[in-house]
């Protein structure tokens, strides 16, 4: 599967009325690939994301997908069925508040088992197997299978979230801050097991954050978006450890040094 | 129906102007078209409140003709305060023929009940829905539930099940059960146990659903497959009942439990009253001669 990028994005752009969401954003994601959308609040990262996750329509540009079946596609034409089965097959979404990605009335392994009933599985036994082996490798405790998520704290909630996503093998994974509203050190559990993940499923992720470290730790390449456009973009390392744009520069700067 | 025919109350016949009927006849034409899907209709106020059977009068007085005859069942009993009143509205604004057995009926409005008499040919059942789409209570969003019926996205319907079973051990809805009709729409029953649910598989009458409140008509054609959702491993099963009807002595019937007295007195009798009384009649008829 190194046929080539697995999403191609190319001038995308997306205008509110006469203010820019996001303009002008083209890269290449690649298979197996982190890539970290960063900025500050209102830069157009979540937009962006939105518009490649077809969560909303871009105004402008294209973005091109590789289906499992290794022919890469318009996601602008897709049908919507196409384009629904698509993200609950191979794509997860993972949201900043748990409560949005999550369904907060029904216990935690249905939550994890929704998207394999979804796909057409219609045995119990083999659905709840999943289930446990999946809050498993998320490191919650398989005796709180039963439980509602509105009796989890908010790290759970998160870790269930990439567990429900993670249950039918996405190849894509888009994420909007998961550490956002977590403690520090919940925030570094989940990162750690994030990178465990990917490294082992060998999952390609965009992740928006305007938390640079969360970049450092997670992510092969950024972006750096300020006012909707793209404005540095590089090897993580790179753009960290010798930012070329004022702005960014000024945002390295801005991490609190110990 | 063929001249317009007005009734001792001085309404028109079967209380509904012809144009209501007309559109609703179209609702239910294009309900019988697409089994199982909702058909959205224009529902009137009716001069009952609503949760007591205006979508299954307005499809009654839609489909019913000077020469039907009419059976009103509430949870299967011919003479509760529904029932009573339903049936009374109808001799009093269509003058039609009403009955309380299901063999003459050609028309039978139902609440929570497919009677136990085998359904014919040419009947129609009409049942009261309170709430008919399925997946409201696990999608609040509308427009979400129409396109997932849409795009035949019915996951959602089994993780409901699958709650059932991590809770209870085994599937725990025990009414409105839901059913895949003609391989295609998931449908809500409306709210019969699901002891009933086999009685709509196949059956050779119309069944025609309205909800008066929700304005949505749906509908099974005659001979149109419908089964129960269920997982491999955890089948589809109706309700069993260890001891007969305490009355007439039927199995394999739906029975209701009767409180006798404060000291855990009880029986379970019959909840299809005709059926109960009329196999009571043949035993009594069988002893005395």
């Amino acid at each position: 599967m190194s046929e080539g990028p697995l999403l191609i994005a190319r001038d995308v752009g997306k205008n509110y009325g006469n203010r820019i969401g996001c303009t002008d954003v083209s890269f290449d994601l690649w298979p197996g690939e982190v890539l970290a959308i960063v900025g500050e609040s209102g830069s157009g990262k979540t937009t962006l994301l939105n518009c490649l996750s077809t969560r909303l329509n871009a105004d402008r540009g294209t973005v091109t997908y590789r289906m499992r079946d290794g022919v890469a596609r318009d996601l602008a034409a897709l049908g919507e069925a196409e384009r629904r089965f698509l993200m609950r097959t191979d794509w997860g979404f993972v949201h900043q508040n748990p409560a949005d990605g999550l369904r907060m009335g029904v216990s935690a392994g249905a939550n994890v088992g929704e998207r394999l009933m979804a796909v057409g599985n219609r045995h119990y036994g083999r659905i709840r197997h999943c289930a446990e082996d999946w809050l498993n490798r998320v490191e919650i405790d398989v005796d709180r299978i039963d439980d509602r998520p509105r009796a989890f704290s908010g790290g759970m909630r998160q870790r269930l979230q990439i567990a429900r996503n993670l249950v039918t093998s996405p190849r894509l994974v888009f994420m909007d801050e998961p550490t956002g509203g977590l403690d520090v050190s919940v925030q570094a559990r989940l990162l750690d097991l994030v990178r465990g993940l990917v490294r082992d499923l060998g999952l390609s992720v965009i992740i928006v954050t305007h938390d640079l470290a969360v970049a450092r730790l997670l992510s092969h390449r950024m972006m750096v978006m300020k006012e909707g456009r793209v404005i540095e973009q590089g090897l993580t390392d790179r753009v960290l450890d010798d930012p070329r744009e004022p702005y960014t520069q000024l945002l390295v700067s801005s991490i609190p040094q110990a | 129906m063929s001249a317009v025919t007005m009734s001792e109350a001085g309404t028109n016949f079967a209380y509904l102007d012809e144009e209501t009927k007309r559109m609703i006849r179209r609702a239910i034409l294009k309900a019988i078209a697409i089994p199982g899907y909702q058909v959205p209709f224009a529902s009137r106020e009716m001069p009952m409140p609503y949760g007591w059977g205006t979508g299954g009068v307005q499809v009654t007085a839609a489909v019913i003709g000077p020469d039907d005859v009419l059976k009103v069942i509430d949870q299967g009993a011919d003479d509760t305060t529904n029932a009573v009143s339903i049936r009374a509205f109808f001799r009093k604004v269509a003058r039609v023929a009403v009955t309380t057995h299901t063999a003459e009926a050609t028309v039978i409005q139902t609440r929570h009940r497919i009677p136990e008499h085998p359904l014919i040919e040419g009947q129609i059942l009409v049942y009261q829905v309170p709430i008919p789409e399925p997946l409201r209570f696990l999608e609040p969003r509308e427009t979400e539930t129409r396109t997932m019926h849409a795009l035949e996205e019915y996951g959602l319907m089994h993780v409901k099940l699958y709650e059932d079973i991590a809770h209870h051990g085994r599937i725990a809805t025990s009414y409105a059960y839901p059913v895949k009709v003609a391989g295609r729409y998931v449908m809500d029953p409306s709210p019969i146990p699901k002891f009933d649910n086999p009685k709509m598989h196949l059956s050779p009458a119309l069944q025609l659903f309205g909800a008066g409140r929700e304005k949505r008509i749906y509908a099974i054609p005659p001979h149109t497959d419908v089964r129960s959702l269920d997982f491999e491993d955890h089948p589809f099963e109706i309700q069993r009942f260890d001891e007969p009807c305490a009355l007439c002595g039927a199995r394999n019937v739906y029975l209701d439990e009767v409180i006798l007295d404060d000291r855990g007195g009880r029986m379970f009798v019959c909840s299809d009253t005709d059926n109960c009384e009329s196999r009571q009649a043949d035993a009594q008829k069988e002893t005395a001669a």
